[in-house]
């Protein structure tokens, strides 16, 4: 005999429960997890890097890297800089998913750790897709991918706090329209916000640390 | 790229569900996919055939109800599907839209044999 079976489940819902598992793990430690997306070579580590050098007067730091080779190039950075660092090797896999993530939280001293910083790996499309439990989601896009990814990949811009623009120093040589691409993220997440800096020069971090701080603040309120 | 975690994911709630229902195997499992989820059909269902194989689902169809992307302009009112790319309301290019569907991504019902 043939029936249907209503299931009516989300198709991510192990993921989103695990992700669930790890907010409480670090609500209990009174840790706030922030989870870092980009494309490579947006800059994600020199941003983690200038955030840390920023905030260590304020915050005792961790971080975990999502790395898809089994190079520490990033958390060798990150560790230089006094940090503890986890590496997760996600084997080839295209993004960090929360199994990985609850595997890195086990390593890292949580109690020794205000703000944990998670870098996924490089990638704007499939890490959208699995949350991981963090307390919130940042962007850092940068001007040579060009104005229009927004546009070409909205999901990653959708869900997220705050977007970083990267590398504003080469905007003099570089055909980038700010209006197009800030329209395009302002249809996907209109309260999102956005933090145009140079990691390179420096300038804009301190809008940014600021606007983190202040996040962490309500957070471990 | 990351069809093959989703497909076992699918691959896991159908078993659960059919377990559950006594079946003696899965025919066709019902998914509601919205336009803004970032998946491919092909990719899943290449996938699919390989993960699905010794189980209760192996030689169960796919079918893939898509859902278009539908935004509301939260200035005019105005409601609208996406074509293709974002666009701001067509009616008053207002940027303040809210997304009513297209985030679908639900396993909604599967067929089996009792």
């Amino acid at each position: 005999m043939t029936k249907i079976v209503p299931v009516v489940q989300e198709i991510m819902s192990a993921n989103d429960s695990l992700a669930a598992q790890n907010r409480a793990k670090l609500d209990a430690a009174h840790v706030v997890g922030m989870n870092i997306m980009a494309s490579p070579g947006a800059g994600k580590t020199s941003t983690i890097l200038r955030t840390i050098e920023a905030l260590t007067a304020d915050y005792s730091l961790g971080v975990v890297e999502g790395d898809t080779a089994n190079v520490t190039i990033d958390a060798d950075k990150v560790i230089a800089a006094g940090m503890p660092a986890v590496q997760i090797n996600t084997g080839g896999n295209c993004h960090l998913d929360a199994v990985m993530l609850s595997g890195a939280l086990v390593q890292m001293p949580l109690d020794d750790i205000e703000l944990l910083i998670v870098e996924n790996v490089g990638n704007l499309i499939c890490p959208a897709s699995f949350t991981l439990g963090t307390h919130f989601n940042v962007v850092i896009a940068s001007v040579p991918e060009g104005d229009d990814k927004p546009y070409k990949y909205p999901n990653i811009y959708r869900g997220i706090d705050a977007l970083i623009l990267n590398k504003t120093d080469l905007l003099p040589y570089i055909d980038f329209d700010m209006a197009y691409f800030r329209r395009g993220i302002e249809i996907l997440n209109p309260d999102v916000a956005f933090f145009p800096i140079s990691c390179k020069t420096g300038e804009g971090v301190a809008e940014w640390v600021a606007w983190l701080k202040e996040r962490v603040a309500v957070y471990r309120q | 790229m990351h069809e093959l975690p989703i497909a076992e994911n699918i691959l896991n709630i159908a078993v659960d569900y059919a377990e559950r229902a006594g079946a003696k195997r899965v025919t066709a499992l019902h998914l509601v996919i919205g336009q803004l989820s970032s998946v491919v059909d092909d990719s899943i269902q290449f996938y699919w055939d390989i993960i699905s194989k010794d189980t209760l689902c192996m030689g169960a169809t796919l079918q893939f109800d898509r859902i278009p992307a539908t935004l509301v302009c939260l200035d005019c009112g105005h409601t609208y599907t996406l074509n293709r790319e974002l666009v701001a309301c067509p009616h008053c290019d207002s940027i303040r839209l809210k997304v009513t569907a297209g985030e679908e991504f639900r396993l909604e019902s599967i067929e089996v044999e009792t």
